[in-house]
């Protein structure tokens, strides 16, 4: 009998071991494919189950974790919704999540492997796991006029920077929404909310306008034109260039124009300073044609275009086209064609120039606490790259205070402060241009730098959004 | 017949330290599900605590006095086993009260069964003293086997998702099966350790393989139809296939002869084959376990895979170490308390966790076919060997349908599920298991009797009661 006994032990032990295979491959090896599998609603239980780090802006909440009492233990809150919806974005239950509440959400729900620590001591302590709070850069006085500077009903972005440490300071778009909106429990009411808001014009829920919009820079392209003029060795202050009332193409009926009613039309050679200050088109249009496609794409990357970015949201790339024929090169070079930027790129261009050459990284995170408020993270400024020399950043410089002095950019002038500026208008389409204006002051220490574009406007109306807000906010910037 | 040596050793301060590593683990476990979520002292801590530990020890000490020489594994085990359990459900509770404010927990009344099953446990040890008296039983274990089988059949019985296996009994249901398999086990055990030799000897050989002769295939005949019955009457895969494979083994082991297997696993298949023609609840369960993750079948009703996906889920999340006891979801499963428990265990306390747990299960199958080795008599030996064994092929049963290893069927996970009736029986079974390991490892008396009757002495030199029909071989 005990043989027998043997063998029915044998074979008990084998549908153990069968077992003991079967929970190994479920719970290991199938794992990740049964966690990411559509039905799998544990993730977004638990997600939703747990307090979620707040956002921060100056020790405020601009978002937070709230109790609530239905089947999820709390709710998202967005204090101040519209001024913030495109850096928090919103944290859904059926839409997935956007902005930092994406990019961030690891810290957020603290489920990053910076936490571990803070993991393992809840679990034994019991305290319930809590996401640690992102602070962020932003001014929230400089937020705010930022974000009044664009009327409600107009599409356009402002981006307000440090120079010297990339630290966004302000950022906004419009139009904007109300992420409260899309952040309920009840998922047929956020369907309902999610269509309504794609009705409005001009509003995408998922992106943010300052840094994944591309639109057409214009003449605050010619910025990296003269840079890379004076790059090239081939260009100084005092070459002159020829300045033609148009651009002609020998074989073709297209001619590129300079603007009618500017100040360009008083000179038939122009040096840089002069073309800058009146914004000509023919001499840049000159200069690409001279310098190359190759040489304004090189410049252009050492600036930053062709590069995304994680700021830690998504920055994606701005654009300088290429395999250009003659017309086109020229076009490109004053900002139109299929030259296409973030609103944050030109702000980057900008602070590159004020910052002695030296582009710093964008940067919206000022610092990463645990519940507890230890510090588990502060980002330091980090270095990009250098756009231009020194010297080339000096002349630009001094160019550009030119502008504000004397050119398109008068409105700018901040009395007892030299501001550097620069002003664009790309034509989009029949019924409006882009108006720009990007700068930076004070020119001699840099303090600001600023990017603004109202998309759309006629002539007129984007002067008045552009130059006059930059010397509201740079005033902002350097009396706070 | 037996050919295991043991040291003779009590080792009763093994077990009492055993028991109290067991009891840290179980409170323990206790202590984190509740913690963070409620008064972590609460009563419910103390009453889990207390109950385990009273009779834990209860149970320690009547060894000590009463069966000195029973295995010491065995009980700390089955503890740390109920233990866990009693945590987990307790969890689950809490998890159930934050969606349902008038949700009646589960774990005090698990934990008063808890306090009803030792106590038989205790009982049964108290009053058997050697389980060889229940030879003696053997027709009647047929007779309250049928009984228990037949009523809920009867106006007593409740059907609760579509099987019939439950008696309503006042303060709640309890399933009389759970009970017959001891029965059963007694039934088969006697009556295969008797007629064994008669059952060997006749019948015809064809080739390699000796049949029975007609009559002697009327225990298996029995038991085919009760399994089958079960799962008509009652429509309880789960349990048929348990009686099955209790019986298999015990026929397996009273013979040593493959042909009763194969015999068996024929007629198994033939009722396999027949239950998915007729039934539609067999066939629902075998399409929802090989196409768990086809759209039409996850959300069909009945029959569904969403529990066993579900369950799956839990497990995945669970990954390697576990979310750690409350942290994670394991209220999304249907039946996370019962059936499913092994799910929830395995999402919070990981692979590593629901591995460790399903080692111990190794250990008590092992130390019950132990003792099933070291015994002298026939009965002892196949009532040891069945009952252990029917541990074994339930949790593979369970933990292999959860994993979708098999088809889902509903079983309990012995000791860790909620539900009274199951835990009683599994508490008997340990008792009857520490009775028979105690007759494998007491020594062998030597120097001069104590006992009064010197004339009773059986063979090997053991006073045997003159009343006891048994005889060793």
């Amino acid at each position: 009998m005990n043989q027998a006994i043997r063998s029915a032990w044998a074979v008990a032990m084998g549908m153990f071991a069968l077992v003991l295979g079967s929970l190994t491959y479920v719970q290991f090896f199938q794992a990740q494919e049964l966690n990411d599998n559509d039905w799998n609603s544990r993730q977004l239980y638990q997600d939703f189950g747990r307090q979620r780090g707040a956002i921060l802006v100056d020790g405020r909440a601009i978002a937070e974790s709230v109790p609530s009492d239905d089947q999820f233990k709390f709710q998202r809150v967005y204090n101040e919704p519209e001024l913030y919806a495109h850096l928090t974005g919103y944290y859904s239950l059926s839409l997935s999540s956007t902005q930092l509440e994406a990019e961030e959400s690891e810290i957020l729900s603290g489920t990053s492997s910076s936490l571990f620590y803070d993991r393992v001591v809840r679990l034994f302590s019991g305290v319930d796991s809590e996401g640690a709070s992102v602070e962020l850069t932003i001014d929230p006085e400089i937020q705010q006029l930022a974000y009044d500077l664009i009327p409600d009903g107009q599409r356009g972005s402002i981006v307000v920077l440090e120079p010297g440490t990339g630290n966004i300071l302000a950022m906004v778009s419009k139009p904007t929404y109300d992420p409260n909106l899309l952040s309920g429990h009840d998922t047929s009411v956020i369907a309902e909310n999610a269509a309504a808001l794609s009705e409005q014009p001009g509003l995408s829920i998922y992106t943010n306008p300052a840094t994944e919009s591309l639109v057409s820079p214009g003449s605050v392209f010619k910025l990296v034109d003269a840079a890379a003029a004076l790059e090239s060795g081939q260009y100084d202050a005092e070459s002159q260039i020829p300045n033609p009332p148009a651009l002609e193409f020998p074989g073709i009926e297209y001619a590129l124009p300079n603007f009618v009613t500017g100040g360009c039309a008083s000179r038939t050679t122009a040096d840089l300073e002069f073309a800058l200050e009146q914004s000509c088109n023919t001499p840049f249009a000159q200069i690409a044609l001279d310098l190359g496609e190759e040489a304004i794409q090189e410049q252009a990357a050492k600036f930053g275009f062709g590069e995304e970015l994680a700021i830690p949201t998504r920055v994606i790339a701005s654009s300088f086209p290429s395999d250009l024929t003659g017309p086109e090169l020229a076009q490109s070079a004053v900002g139109q064609f299929d030259t296409l930027v973030t609103p944050l790129q030109m702000a980057m261009v900008a602070s590159a120039i004020a910052n002695d050459g030296q582009q710093m990284k964008p940067q919206l995170i000022k610092s990463i606490r645990a519940a507890d408020l230890e510090l588990i993270e502060s980002p330091q400024p980090e270095v990009l790259r250098q756009s231009v020399s020194r010297e080339t950043a000096d002349q630009l410089t001094d160019w550009m205070v030119n502008v504000v002095d004397n050119g398109t950019a008068t409105a700018a002038q901040v009395p007892g402060v030299r501001v550097a500026g620069k002003t664009g208008t790309a034509e989009v389409s029949v019924t409006g241009d882009n108006a720009w204006f990007t700068g930076f002051a004070p020119a001699e220490d840099p303090q600001v730098a600023v990017s603004i574009v109202m998309e759309n406007v006629d002539i007129p109306t984007g002067q008045q959004l552009t130059s006059p807000s930059a010397k509201r906010l740079i005033e902002a910037v350097l009396n706070r | 017949m037996s050919d295991v040596l043991t040291v003779p050793r009590s080792r009763r301060t093994i077990e009492f330290v055993l028991l109290l590593l067991a009891l840290a683990v179980a409170i323990g476990a206790n202590y984190l599900a509740g913690i963070g979520r409620e008064d972590a002292f609460g009563d419910y801590f103390w009453s889990q605590a207390l109950t385990l530990g009273v009779m834990g020890l209860f149970i320690h000490l009547i060894l000590r006095f009463r069966a000195k020489y029973a295995d010491p594994v065995i009980l700390p085990i089955v503890v740390a086993l109920n233990g866990i359990g009693l945590a987990m459900i307790h969890r689950l509770d809490l998890s159930a009260a934050t969606v349902n404010p008038d949700f009646s927990p589960v774990a005090p009344q698990q934990v008063l069964w808890t306090a009803v099953a030792i106590g038989a446990a205790a009982i049964l040890l108290i009053v058997l003293r050697d389980h060889r008296i229940l030879r003696r039983f053997t027709y009647i274990s047929l007779i309250v086997s049928a009984v228990l089988l037949l009523l809920p059949l009867t106006p007593l019985g409740l059907e609760i998702n579509g099987a019939r296996i439950w008696i309503s009994v006042g303060f709640g249901t309890f399933q009389p099966g759970e009970i017959a398999k001891i029965t059963l086990a007694i039934f088969f055990a006697g009556y295969l350790s008797t007629n064994r030799d008669l059952i060997l000897l006749a019948g015809k050989k064809i080739g390699p393989l000796q049949l029975p002769r007609f009559r002697d295939l009327a225990p298996m005949a029995a038991a085919w139809l009760v399994s089958i019955g079960v799962l008509i009457f009652q429509r309880d895969l789960g349990s048929s296939i348990l009686f099955f494979g209790l019986f298999m083994v015990m026929i397996y082991v009273a013979t040593s002869r493959v042909s009763w297997v194969l015999i068996g696993l024929a007629m198994i298949g033939v009722g396999v084959f027949v239950a998915l023609e007729l039934f539609s609840h067999v066939a629902l369960r075998f399409d929802s376990w090989i196409n768990a993750f086809a759209p039409e079948v996850y959300d069909r009703a009945p029959g569904g895979s969403a529990q066993v996906v579900q369950g799956l889920f839990g497990l995945a999340n669970g990954g390697l170490i576990g979310t750690g006891l409350g942290e994670g979801r394991p209220d999304l499963v249907t039946y996370a308390n019962s059936d499913m428990i092994i799910a929830a265990l395995g999402e919070e306390l990981g692979l590593i966790g629901v591995v460790a747990i399903v080692m111990l299960y190794v250990i008590l199958v092992s130390r019950g076919i132990r003792a099933a080795l070291g015994t002298k008599d026939g009965f002892g030996k196949l009532l040891a060997c069945g009952l252990s064994f029917t541990i074994a092929l339930q949790c593979f049963v369970v933990i292999g349908g959860i994993t979708r290893l098999i088809p889902l069927t509903g079983l309990t996970t012995p000791f860790m599920s909620a539900g009274g009736s199951s835990l009683l029986a599994n508490w008997l079974i340990v008792a009857l298991i520490l009775l028979i390991s105690e007759t494998a490892r007491r020594p062998a008396p030597s120097g001069p009797m104590k006992d009064s009757f010197p004339e009773a002495v059986g063979v090997n030199g053991r006073p045997v009661k003159r009343t006891t029909k048994e005889g060793t071989r």
